[in-house]
């Protein structure tokens, strides 16, 4: 379970998110949507106490993410950040076995080899499993970066753009994978999304960000409409059902 | 497709290969300085030999090991822990050794107090800085190196003023002892320094799991559950003893640990620390004692090891830098 109330981050004067309370306790998918700057990736890391939190309180189960051990935590929510830059010079796998650390502290038994393996081929790793980080596209590295955050197995699973260089193939197998770890695993995902599309034929509830505050909040289609996708990103847009998938595109 | 064959088979390539070499080869090394010209008097050889020999050994060890740990620490490849200011201080306390207690005292002082003074000044020293400035929630290790830098200018003009007014054979007392060198080592040193070397290598090998995750970048490691300024400060603590000892040992060494590190994660990669590590040691040996047997029998060349291995290692430095760029 995830809760925040009222959190807040402020970098000088400005409240780049401001006092956003929310609570997810069901499994399902919830995609984060809103213009660039409104706070969204901020947010994520509040919770994932990757940044410190300014006011108000994070939970996970429960547990303050200031407060609870680290490694306490680690094994109850993963977070993919926007970027990932690494040191280490490591494969394909490597870099997923390190998913398991939370629950193997660094040795590896055959059950989480069997996750990572799991990972592996659940992302279309397996061609490139022994391959080091550096050598591939940026949507390889990107499936490898998801992949470790899965094989971390948590109940929570936060994403930030976890499309971003992603083919369209590779992006609805991804929304797949996440309707599916949501539905038989019954994970609890936070994902931010850009393409409207996606959230709408894939998340359960969209909660939608401007300038730091949740302005919308609410079951995927009551959220993509007209009138609402138009109020948060400033953009007049056509919202259609084409073949019951709400749709929503740019007007030239 | 063949190189995409080859490059997915170096993945599972065994790092084994390599380190079995850098034994065999750090022992070679080590054999070799022992035994060459001896001509069987071994009753006056090892007892001067041997002493030098652990000396190299530890020295190397603890070198290498800071500077890899350091290394995964900053993020940064190009870094040493010389940049933290101890060795500066080192420079600064032996200065002001001189300075104050005279000639006399200075060619005689090698001795455990001197050793242990010194040795604890810098430790002090590097957790009072580093340990304080953590533990108020700098999160920025750069801002923390940077202060650390600004303080070793400082130490190191402090002691170039002194050195000033040094009576200049006194400087040459001192100047012997600014560069490292093995020649003048002593023996009851190297039991302590042994034992603060062993327990802190003892200490990173629970940590190498860590230290590997932390390699991953600092919000992934938060991720996955390790806390990245606890290590942090653990590590630099762990670090700054290792330094110490091996500088108040033999005197302070600034570029090598950037050679052997290098020289480490291209045989061997940075996929494991305790791989790169013990990589990395082992090369230290092989260059330390290899050099100095080069130097000591083959050339017959009494400069100081030290030199050669810090214009050697400088060079490496550029070579990586104009190569790589800053990274
Ligand atoms: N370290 C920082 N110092 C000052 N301002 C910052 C800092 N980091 C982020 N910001 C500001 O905070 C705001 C929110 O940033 P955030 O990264 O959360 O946006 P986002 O919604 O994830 O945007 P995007 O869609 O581009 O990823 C932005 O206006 C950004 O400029
Ligand atoms: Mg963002």
């Amino acid at each position: 379970m995830i809760e925040a109330s009222a959190l807040t981050k402020l970098y000088g004067d400005s409240r780049v998110v401001d006092r956003v309370s929310l609570t997810l306790d069901q499994p399902g998918v919830t995609a984060i949507i809103g213009p660039n700057g409104a706070g969204k990736s901020t947010l994520l890391s509040m919770i994932a106490r990757l940044l410190p939190i300014d006011k108000g309180r994070a939970f996970i189960d429960g547990l303050d993410v200031t407060r609870t051990k680290g490694s306490e935590l680690a094994r109850r929510i993963a977070v993919l950040k926007q970027e990932n830059g690494l040191l280490a010079r490591l494969t394909v796998r490597d870099l997923i076995g390190f998913g398991r650390f939370p629950h193997s502290r660094g040795r590896l038994t055959a059950a989480d080899r069997a996750k990572v393996d799991e990972a592996i081929s659940f992302l279309d790793l397996t061609p490139l499993s022994d391959r080091f980080l550096d050598e591939l596209s940026g949507g390889q590295r990107q499936r490898a970066f998801v992949a470790m955050v899965l094989a971390q197995d948590t109940p929570a699973i936060l994403l930030d753009e976890p499309l971003n260089n992603l083919d369209i193939r590779h992006a609805v197998a991804m929304m797949r994978l996440v309707r599916k770890a949501a539905d038989d695993l019954g994970k609890i995902i936070v994902v931010v999304l850009h393409d409207i599309n996606f959230a709408s034929c894939y998340a359960d509830r969209i909660i939608a960000m401007q300038e730091g505050r949740i302005v919308v909040d609410g079951p995927a289609a009551a959220v993509v409409t007209e009138e609402t996708v138009e109020a948060v990103f400033g953009l007049p847009v056509m919202v259609r059902e084409i073949e019951g998938q709400r749709t929503c595109l740019f007007r030239r | 497709m063949a190189d995409v064959a080859a490059s997915q088979r170096r993945g599972e390539l065994g790092t084994a290969r390599p380190l079995i070499l850098l034994a065999l080869l750090a022992l070679s090394c080590c054999a070799i300085f022992l035994t060459i010209g001896a001509q069987g008097n071994w009753s006056f050889v090892l007892p001067i030999r041997a002493p030098k020999l652990v000396a190299m050994i530890l020295v190397g060890h603890a070198i290498a090991f800071s500077t890899v740990v350091f290394q995964t620490l900053s993020g940064n490849r190009i870094l040493t822990p010389s940049i933290m200011g101890v060795d500066a201080l080192y420079g600064l306390i032996q200065t002001l050794t001189v300075f104050f207690a005279g000639m006399l005292f200075a060619a005689n002082s090698n001795s455990m107090t001197l050793f242990l003074v010194q040795t604890m000044a810098m430790i002090g020293f590097a957790l009072a800085l580093y340990g304080t400035l953590l533990g108020r929630g700098a999160r920025d290790l750069y801002k923390l190196l940077l202060i650390g830098v600004i303080v070793g200018v400082l130490f190191r003009s402090l002691s170039g003023f002194l050195q000033r007014l040094i009576d200049p054979n006194a400087f040459v007392v001192l100047q012997d002892r600014l560069y490292a060198s093995f020649n003048t080592v002593e023996t009851e040193l190297l039991t302590v320094a042994a034992i603060l070397i062993g327990l802190v290598t003892l200490a990173f090998w629970r940590l190498l799991p860590q230290l590997d995750v932390l390699a991953l970048g600092r919000d992934t490691a938060t991720s996955l559950g390790v806390d990245p300024v606890a290590l942090m400060r653990l590590s630099l603590g762990l670090i700054a003893v290792l330094v110490s000892v091996s500088t108040a040992l033999v005197g302070p060494v600034t570029f090598f640990g950037l050679l052997v590190a290098s020289l480490a994660v291209s045989l061997v990669g940075s996929r494991r620390h305790a791989e790169t590590l013990l990589a990395a040691s082992l090369i230290a040996v092989i260059c330390l004692v290899g050099g100095q047997t080069l130097l000591e029998r083959l050339l017959h060349f009494d400069t100081a090891l030290g030199i050669v291995i810090e214009f050697v290692g400088g060079l490496v430095f550029l070579a990586i830098v104009l190569k790589r760029g800053i990274r």
